[in-house]
């Protein structure tokens, strides 16, 4: 709890400044790579690298980057579904890399995490029913006889109708079964959830639908998200703030609402500028991002995003720019883009 | 864009292709028309399972022959010839010579144990009569067409060490290099991070401006459409429910569907920021259990009791004629009872 007072200055405290939901603090995660004969560790993928951020309580934070980035490798150390290599996450002042196992339980049933693809997330031999149950009982959310009572709020809670308890998997559309993941991730009561990917595999008309379910959700409950996406728009879209990651480093975290106005990280432009505007009017010109994203077993000496930065300099090849605060919880992470 | 002939090179007509399940027949492609025209690039639009795959793949015939039927009235011209009658020879022939196929996952069209070269010289040895040195030379000169960095040691690179991006160029390279006058893309860019699928559109569009290839550009993603097509089809249950050139999609949506697809896009900007999107309620009805009226009457806002009743055909939405076949360059057709009036759709902004 020491560790509170050293919250960043990334926001300035509005006038009751609640604690933050989630605080994560230099966060580092390196995955080895073995080879060779004595099967060594002869890499290491640096999947994040010294990250650090906060979400207030109530506050829905969006992660963007392609893929290959980090970011749902970050979702899950925030989840401490990975162990970190180093660094530290908090939700609501507990470190949760500490603590014993049988308290990581306990605040698991206040973080749950709803995943991209329902088909693999689902047991395709459990009815929805028997999915709630299960997890309504593992937490004991609720005494044994309110069990069924539960399970009828949850499916109305998210859309499904009531006399579909008894179907698996497979007899829901794609639609339906995220709405079943998201029921099951709802069935312990969390004030934080985790959404990787939520509607990335969704038609466009049914990812309109959960979009808004998700938005009655946080607003009804209260909700704190982490929501972690490839598609700028839906993030823009859904969140109050977002970071922007690139090789495991985070390039710039802006408000939403106009990134267009916001985005000051070139990486963060180019990825605006590569998102296909609905309007023939307005075809992208040539300025699309040139070359591909390094490997990350070799990432490239000082900016990450050197290799095909439009305006870069000497000094970017040499050292890693830090990720300065510009106020109003914008930071952002170059050389050339100057403090106002 | 210049067009240098007025002549469709394909001619779609009536196109219903079933196949035989389990559960019975289903017909997954129910009487499609349409034209494609040298040096276009035409969209297909739609949700899965809307039929825009099975179309596609009608037309190179690339649908499992023993579960597949088409109607007897069912006819893809090229060239004079119905595709749907020729022998699997003849169709072998035309595939990768005359008609050109890029899919959605370059990692499953590559095979895993030969090296690049080895591929597109594969392609060259069967729809060329170019000697092997020159095959080499011609896969070289295709790498380097679709801007591939160090074309001449990618060549002997296997697809396990190129990223997805330079795998969707040896992909594209491979359905070029003999010079197709029709190129089907079914999803090209879906597997690709956004930097990259802008890449590849702006590759994709070079080429048809070098080469003069037709392109079938199949996709999901609004988007893609507005960035890369000329005209559009847009298809839901099976069916073409609207047709235009993309601006008429775009800025003039006739059909409540289409409108209702591009209101459901969350959009980048402070206008909608947080607030509900305007999503289609309800599902795309099961192909096994269609409605008798119109398919997505169940989820139209502007549902009146004659679309229950009856299936409206595709007419001329100012004249209201039937145009059944959604044919020709310029005229739209919408396949609804009520299309909205052109002064609701002004209102629309992108």
């Amino acid at each position: 709890m020491s560790n509170q007072s050293a919250a960043t200055q990334s926001s300035p405290p509005p006038a009751e400044a609640p604690a933050p939901m989630v605080r994560v603090q230099n966060l580092v995660k390196h995955f080895p790579k073995r080879g060779g004969i004595l099967n060594q560790v002869i890499a290491k993928v640096h999947a994040v690298n010294d990250v650090s951020f906060q979400i207030r309580k109530g506050q829905t934070m969006g992660v963007v980057g392609e893929s290959g980035c980090g970011k749902s490798t970050l979702g899950k150390c925030v989840i401490r579904l990975h162990e970190p290599t180093s660094g530290k996450v908090f939700i609501e002042g507990t470190d949760i890399g500490s603590i014993s196992s049988h308290a990581l339980r306990k605040i698991r049933s206040r973080m749950q995490m709803i995943f991209q693809d329902p088909n693999s997330s689902l047991n395709p031999r459990m009815t929805v029913e028997a999915t709630l149950r299960e997890v309504i009982k593992l937490h004991q959310v609720v005494p044994a006889g309110e069990v069924d009572a539960k399970i009828n709020t949850l499916m109305t809670k998210v859309g499904l109708r009531l006399d579909d308890r008894k179907k698996y998997p497979h007899e829901f559309s794609g639609g339906q079964k995220q709405r079943v993941g998201i029921a099951r991730a709802l069935a312990v009561n969390p004030e934080f959830i985790i959404a990787d990917e939520p509607v990335s595999a969704l038609d466009v008309s049914i990812q309109a639908q959960v979009l808004n379910l998700l938005m009655d959700l946080k607003e009804e409950l209260g909700l704190t998200i982490l929501f972690v996406s490839h598609d700028l728009k839906v993030i823009d879209h859904f969140c109050d703030s977002m970071l922007v990651m690139y090789l495991g480093n985070i390039m710039e975290e802006m408000p939403c609402e106009d990134i267009h106005a916001h985005a000051k990280h070139p990486y963060t432009r180019a990825l605006l500028a590569s998102n296909p505007v609905m309007d023939p009017d307005h075809r992208a010109e040539l300025t699309v991002l040139e070359g591909e994203v390094p490997s990350p077993y070799d990432p490239p000496a000082g900016c990450p995003f050197v290799t095909r930065c439009p305006i870069k300099t000497a000094r970017c090849e040499q050292e890693n720019p830090p990720l300065l605060d510009h106020g109003n919880g914008h930071r952002v992470a170059c050389w050339e883009v100057k403090l106002q | 864009m210049h067009m240098p002939e007025d002549r469709p090179i394909l001619k779609v007509r009536n196109l219903r292709t079933r196949f035989k399940t389990d559960r019975g027949i289903v017909t997954a492609v129910d009487g499609v028309s349409f034209d494609l025209y040298p040096g276009e690039t035409l969209g297909i639009v739609g949700e899965s399972g809307c039929g825009k795959s099975v179309t596609n793949k009608s037309i190179i015939r690339l649908l499992p022959e023993r579960v597949t039927q088409y109607d007897p009235d069912s006819n893809i011209s090229y060239h004079g010839q119905n595709l749907l009658e020729l022998s699997e020879r003849q169709m072998r022939s035309i595939r990768g010579n005359d008609i050109g196929m890029i899919f959605q996952e370059p990692m499953t069209a590559l095979n895993p144990v030969f090296t690049v070269g080895w591929q597109i010289e594969e392609a060259l040895k069967y729809h060329s009569k170019l000697s092997s040195s020159r095959r080499r030379d011609k896969a070289i000169e295709m790498l380097r067409l679709v801007e591939m960095p160090n074309p001449v040691k990618r060549m002997d690179e296997y697809p396990h060490q190129l990223s997805g991006g330079m795998r969707q160029r040896v992909v594209i390279a491979m359905a070029l290099c003999c010079s197709p006058e029709i190129l089907i893309a079914d999803e090209p860019t879906t597997a690709l991070d956004v930097t990259i699928q802008s890449q590849i559109l702006r590759l994709m569009d070079d080429l048809k401006k070098k080469t003069g290839t037709a392109i079938i550009l199949i996709t999901h993603d609004l988007g893609v459409v507005a960035q890369a097509c000329d005209r559009v089809i847009v298809m839901y249950a099976g069916q073409v429910v609207e047709t235009g050139g993309v601006r008429d999609i775009f800025h003039r949506p006739r059909h409540p569907y289409t409108r209702a697809l591009l209101d459901s896009m969350p959009k980048p900007g402070a206008a909608g920021h947080q607030k509900r999107l305007p999503a289609i309620e309800g599902m795309v009805p099961s192909l096994f259990d269609l409605p008798v009226g119109c398919r997505f009457a169940d989820r139209c806002q502007r549902r009146q009791p004659a679309c229950e009743a009856a299936l409206p055909e595709l007419v001329d939405p100012e004249t209201k004629s039937v145009t059944r076949l959604a044919t020709g360059r310029t005229t739209p057709s919408v396949r609804c009872f009520y299309p909205l009036e052109l002064r609701q759709t002004k209102e629309r902004q992108v």
